[in-house]
């Protein structure tokens, strides 16, 4: 009885299967050895800086770069021999690429007649999609008589009007400005999920990522660093590249003093008490070393020195951010070390530490996070 | 109101009486009734009467506009092709032998070109027995020749700034790679295909030189006639011809003129 939806949600879950992925452009290695596995409904953002691959991987998925080894299994069918005209995969590129020499309507009919559908269903198709992204007004225009944000609409239903398998988005905001694009990114992300499509997107733009995927992984000279949902990548990076790429981070370099099944002591120098972490950490005894990470907005500051065994150090005010909705303290510690810490400005006018005093930062057992240096 | 003359102005107006005096003494003339080119006897129209009647000219006229088209045509798509080889194949083998060998005739000598087209033709009917005689086909081959290099370079200047994206999304859209170069690639760069075309027209149109190399009997093009003519005294005829000519190439820049400034409104 249960086996067939077993089966259906296996399908489900591996509909996207990146195997060993490598590629190689003469001696240098842009994707080193990729798996990863995408569900069927997913966001899926790979984040990483310029030259980590991430464009690559993309552009294997759409067939413009073949790699040198390796399987892509999209929905059962491994996509690798296939040219790209062939794959049920469209991609929304970062320049848009819309046709200038023809209309919106054109563009958008542009995947379905070479597919040749009849005219009648191309019609209601462009009709459709137009409908779907709010630019029935524009049938008629050419695409350098829209704005950013329009030729974005376009594009995207553009890439939608074959229904593809898998949606690919390459720097999806990368042409709009700062302001359109937090209110694009929830639109594309209300229309994708309305149509239902599996995406996979490549950002640099780790805001975006967060917003707009359900999934993030994060990629570094041509490898996975790490992949998850937006929260644990955030709250339980799996080493010190994810730890550092995504927010900031307080480091402090220590060693483990004690080691016990719910908890973990760690003694540093960079520190005045010592750091304590909720959860057992298991270490191999000649490898004490370990960073211990907090991040700046899960530290308090205060004028009195905490009662607390563990986890404060003193420092003085050495700048401050004034934000707005919050403030950044940069906080000098004895060592001359630099700490973040955020503190949310909820009072119109609090009496609030300021340059040059001395105070304490101070943060709960559970905030901090072990990592290998 | 006095415009006061500066420096700059008599400059400009040097500049384009230099340019344009020339012309408007060989239309003035045209209108002249005398049949001494230098003298002037007074207004008439009686030399365009005799320019349509001489069989001649107006024969060289309609031959030099066929070999021109058929020219333009062929550089055109000869530039095509290896506009596409140049920018869209990567680095292969001889890619800068062939970019070399495409600009050559931008700096070659006309007397040279046409010198070794001669000997190249005279060779090979010796050899193949083709092309039998020298005639129009032979000035076509020549002019196709010498204009691909310049449509190369017009039209490869422009594809090698187009985004690689428009055909990459044309594929990715379900289009085989030739038919996204079609419907999508040529259609984008068809503004430097018109001004290939249009140039090597024009060279074509012009080109004496390589020409009277390897042109042969009944080929005679409208330059070499005009040209063999003058030596014999200038015509008021050819002042006539000339001066249609002048119209013709004003009236068309005037449309492009117009045609792109419309253009130019809409898109804003």
């Amino acid at each position: 009885m249960i086996e067939p939806s077993l089966a259906r949600d296996s399908v489900d879950n591996h509909f996207l299967q990146i195997q060993s992925i490598v590629k190689t452009y003469d001696d240098v290695v842009a994707v080193n050895d990729v798996s990863l596995d995408i569900a069927k409904g997913d966001i899926f953002a790979l984040l990483g800086a310029s030259g980590s691959g991430k464009s690559t991987l993309l552009r294997m998925l759409a067939g413009f770069e073949i790699p040198n080894s390796g399987k892509i299994v999209l929905d059962g069918e491994d996509i690798v021999p296939l040219p790209p005209y062939r794959r049920p995969i469209n991609m929304m590129f970062q320049s848009y690429a819309l046709f200038p020499h023809m209309t919106v309507e054109q563009n958008i009919a542009y995947g379905l007649k070479q597919d040749r559908m009849p005219k009648a269903m191309i019609s209601d198709k462009v009709m459709e999609m137009l409908r779907l992204v709010h630019m029935e007004k524009y049938a008629k225009r050419k695409p350098d008589q829209l704005s950013g944000g329009q030729r974005q609409r376009v594009a995207l239903a553009r890439s939608l009007a074959k229904s593809p398998k898998l949606l690919l988005l390459d720097e999806p905001m990368g042409a709009l400005d700062k302001k359109l694009r937090s209110r694009m990114q929830l639109e594309v992300v209300d229309i994708i999920e309305r149509v239902g499509v599996t995406c996979v997107m490549v950002t640099h733009d780790q805001e975006e990522a967060m917003t707009m995927a359900n999934r993030i992984a994060i990629m570094e000279e041509g490898r996975i660093v790490q992949a998850g949902s937006p929260r644990d990548i955030y709250e339980a990076p799996n080493s010190l590249e994810a730890a550092e790429f995504i927010g900031s981070m307080n480091l402090f370099h220590g060693v483990i003093a004690v080691d016990a099944e719910d908890h973990a002591i760690i003694e540093s120098d960079e520190v005045n008490a010592k750091l304590y972490v909720s959860y057992g950490v298991t270490t191999a005894i000649e490898d004490k070393q370990v960073v211990f990470a907090v991040r700046p907005e899960k530290t308090k500051i205060s004028r009195q020195q905490p009662q607390a065994a563990h986890n404060w150090c003193r420092g003085k005010v050495h700048d401050i951010a004034y934000l707005g909705g919050h403030s950044v303290y940069h906080i000098r510690l004895d060592n001359g070390k630099i700490l973040y810490s955020f503190m949310v400005n909820s009072d119109r006018f609090a009496d609030l530490p300021t340059w040059e005093e001395d105070i304490y930062v101070y943060w709960s057992d559970d905030s901090g996070l072990v990592l290998r240096p | 109101m006095k415009t006061r003359l500066n420096f700059s102005g008599v400059m400009f107006w040097l500049g384009m009486a230099f340019l344009y005096l020339p012309m408007l003494s060989l239309i003035i003339y045209s209108f002249n009734e005398s049949r001494l080119v230098t003298v002037w006897a007074g207004w008439s129209t009686k030399w365009y009467g005799e320019l349509f009647r001489d069989e001649g000219l107006m024969n060289a006229v309609w031959r030099s506009l066929e070999v021109a088209f058929w020219s333009a045509n062929a550089a055109v798509v000869l530039g095509v092709l290896a506009s596409v080889a140049l920018t869209r194949f990567g680095r292969f083998r001889g890619r800068s032998m062939l970019h070399s060998l495409v600009a050559a005739p931008l700096v070659m000598p006309d007397v040279i070109i046409g010198l070794s087209l001669l000997l190249l033709f005279v060779s090979m009917t010796d050899l193949i027995g083709w092309p039998q005689q020298r005639g129009l086909l032979t000035i076509w081959i020549a002019h196709a020749t010498f204009c691909t290099a310049y449509a190369t370079v017009v039209i490869s200047s422009r594809l090698k700034e187009l985004d690689r994206s428009y055909l990459e999304a044309a594929m990715d859209l379900g289009a085989t790679p030739a038919k996204a170069f079609v419907q999508v690639t040529l259609p984008i760069i068809m503004p430097a295909l018109v001004s290939a075309w249009l140039l090597s027209f024009t060279l074509s149109l012009d080109d004496v030189v390589i020409a009277s190399f390897v042109s042969g009997p009944g080929a005679t093009t409208l330059p070499i006639e005009v040209f063999s003519s003058v030596r014999l005294g200038v015509s008021p005829k050819i002042n006539a011809l000339a001066t249609l000519i002048i119209l013709l190439v004003s009236l068309v820049t005037l449309v492009v003129w117009w045609l792109s400034r419309r253009k130019l409104k809409r898109a804003k």
